[in-house]
């Protein structure tokens, strides 16, 4: 089971959860497990194309999955994955 | 029976190897053979101030032992040792033998005979009594010393924000004694603002936030220059508040004046250290023009106004803009004395529930709209703008 870290912004959409584990080959299998298990997720994860919309950042463990292979990036049963949005709070 | 000082002196000398100053004179007028010559002073810094041999490295015989590898960390180097006249030399001479250095000379009559001789002598500049006091915790760091301090006497900073984050921040820098501390804030005081906003106070509720924090600086420390700017960012006044800064603390609220300070920094090059909060969380990178990744670079387009709250609508934790602001005042100060590893594209994530720092690579974007690009290229008109930017900001409000 890979873990997937929710970041604040987030939480509401998945009921508060910080943390969600999930099962899957690459970053694409994991990130629709969590929108299957949290549809409130899907709309703010991906664009209407299923590609990541630009705002959301993934990190596969500390890694920006863009400079990977994207959503295709495998993923291993010990990995994290970080969703990273912006924030401008001051 | 116990030699005399006069004698045990005498004895030492005949011990060590000691050099004339025409001989060092002579090294150091032939370009001191790229700099394999380590020339230390091991007068009292009273001395020093007087004046010192151009290049040489001050290390009080009082703490020889336990600052000469800084200052000399190779063994095999050759090094001349000198003081006033000759005698406190030759016993660090002795010092340094018996600690391994393998070329140690001694000038003989010291910087006195030096300045009889007519060689060339360099005033350093230095500190006032009460700046040696005030600062002398940093003095005693090798990676600050009185090189780095100087430094930061030196150093402009440009505090964006006189708010939670611009709080701390501009205590510290000015207690650590930034020379120049610019502050931009167009806000008023307001009661609200004190569980965190420590640099303001409850009797200056409805005073402007540039002149609160401008007293809070002096009182800390009156030597620091605080240059107010009671506005608001925007295309038409950032080149000219930014520009002649040195480091950029980026605190402010709100993402159009982040993309727009973005590309008014880079443009002009200046490193930002940037911070943002909320809730309990935190985020915190080092944005180095061309050095590094830009804040475009991480985030191309900011999230929709649902995704992305604001402390006033959300809330933060009043401790979380003091953590983080005092990140940014740390990597501030490495900037400015070049101390340590400045956090160039590496994002650092906090989670005050969790208490777990994450550290997350920024990588630059090839593709970048910005940074991709020479700083003549970008054009006035672009500067802020990123796609959706009239949506995001009429949602904004």
């Amino acid at each position: 089971m890979s873990v997937i870290k929710i970041p604040p912004v987030l939480r509401a959409a998945t009921g508060g959860e910080k943390e969600v584990a999930a099962e899957g080959q690459n970053v694409r299998e994991l990130l629709e497990r969590l929108a299957a298990e949290h549809p409130a997720t899907q709309s703010q994860l991906f664009a209407e194309d299923g590609e990541l919309n630009r705002y959301v950042n993934v990190y596969l463990n500390d890694e920006d999955v863009r400079v990977l292979d994207g959503l295709e990036t495998p993923v291993g049963g010990r990995d994290t994955l970080v969703i990273l949005p912006a924030m401008a709070g001051g | 029976m116990s030699p005399s000082g006069a004698e045990f002196i005498r004895q030492i000398k005949s011990q060590i190897a000691q050099v004339d100053p025409g001989d060092v004179n002579e090294q150091l007028q032939s370009g001191n053979g790229n700099g394999s010559l380590a020339i230390i002073d091991v007068r009292e810094s009273e001395e020093v101030e007087r004046g010192l041999i151009p290049g040489a490295k001050h290390v009080p015989r009082g703490h020889l032992e336990s600052r000469i590898e800084g200052a000399v960390p190779d063994r095999s180097q050759h090094v001349v040792l000198y003081c006033a006249s000759g005698n406190r030399s030759a016993l660090a001479a002795k010092t340094l033998e018996e600690l391994g250095y393998e070329n140690v000379e001694s000038m003989t009559g010291g910087i006195t005979l030096w300045k009889d001789r007519g060689f060339d002598v360099e005033v350093p500049r230095a500190l006032t009594a009460e700046q040696r006091a005030r600062y002398s915790r940093h003095l005693l760091l090798p990676e600050i010393g009185l090189e780095g301090q100087l430094k930061l006497l030196d150093a402009k900073v440009l505090l964006l924000g006189a708010g939670g984050l611009g709080s701390p921040t501009a205590l510290y820098l000015a207690a650590a004694g930034v020379g120049t501390i610019g502050l931009v804030d167009d806000d008023e005081v307001d009661v609200s603002n004190l569980q965190r906003q420590v640099i303001h106070t409850t009797d200056r509720v409805g005073m402007p936030k540039v002149d609160s924090a401008e007293q809070s600086v002096k009182a800390l420390n009156p030597g620091v220059e605080v240059m107010k700017h009671a506005t608001r960012l925007d295309s038409s006044n950032i080149m000219e508040i930014i520009e002649g800064y040195d480091v950029i603390v980026d605190g402010v609220d709100n993402f159009p004046t982040r993309y727009l300070l973005n590309d008014a920094s880079v443009r002009l090059r200046i490193p930002v250290v940037s911070a943002s909060i909320l809730g309990f969380d935190g985020q915190l990178s080092v944005f180095a023009p061309y050095d590094g990744p830009c804040y475009r670079c991480l985030y191309p387009t900011p999230p929709p106004a649902e995704l992305a709250p604001s402390c006033g609508a959300n809330g933060v934790l009043g401790v979380l803009p003091g953590t983080m602001g005092l990140l940014q005042a740390t990597e501030v100060i490495k900037l400015v004395t070049g101390a340590g590893e400045p956090l160039i594209g590496r994002l650092v994530l906090y989670d005050a529930l969790a208490t777990t720092f994450t550290d997350l690579k920024v990588r630059r974007d090839p593709d970048c709209p910005i940074c991709s690009r020479e700083p003549g290229e970008i054009s006035d008109e672009e500067m802020g703008v990123f796609p959706d930017y009239e949506a995001f900001c009429a949602a904004a409000g």
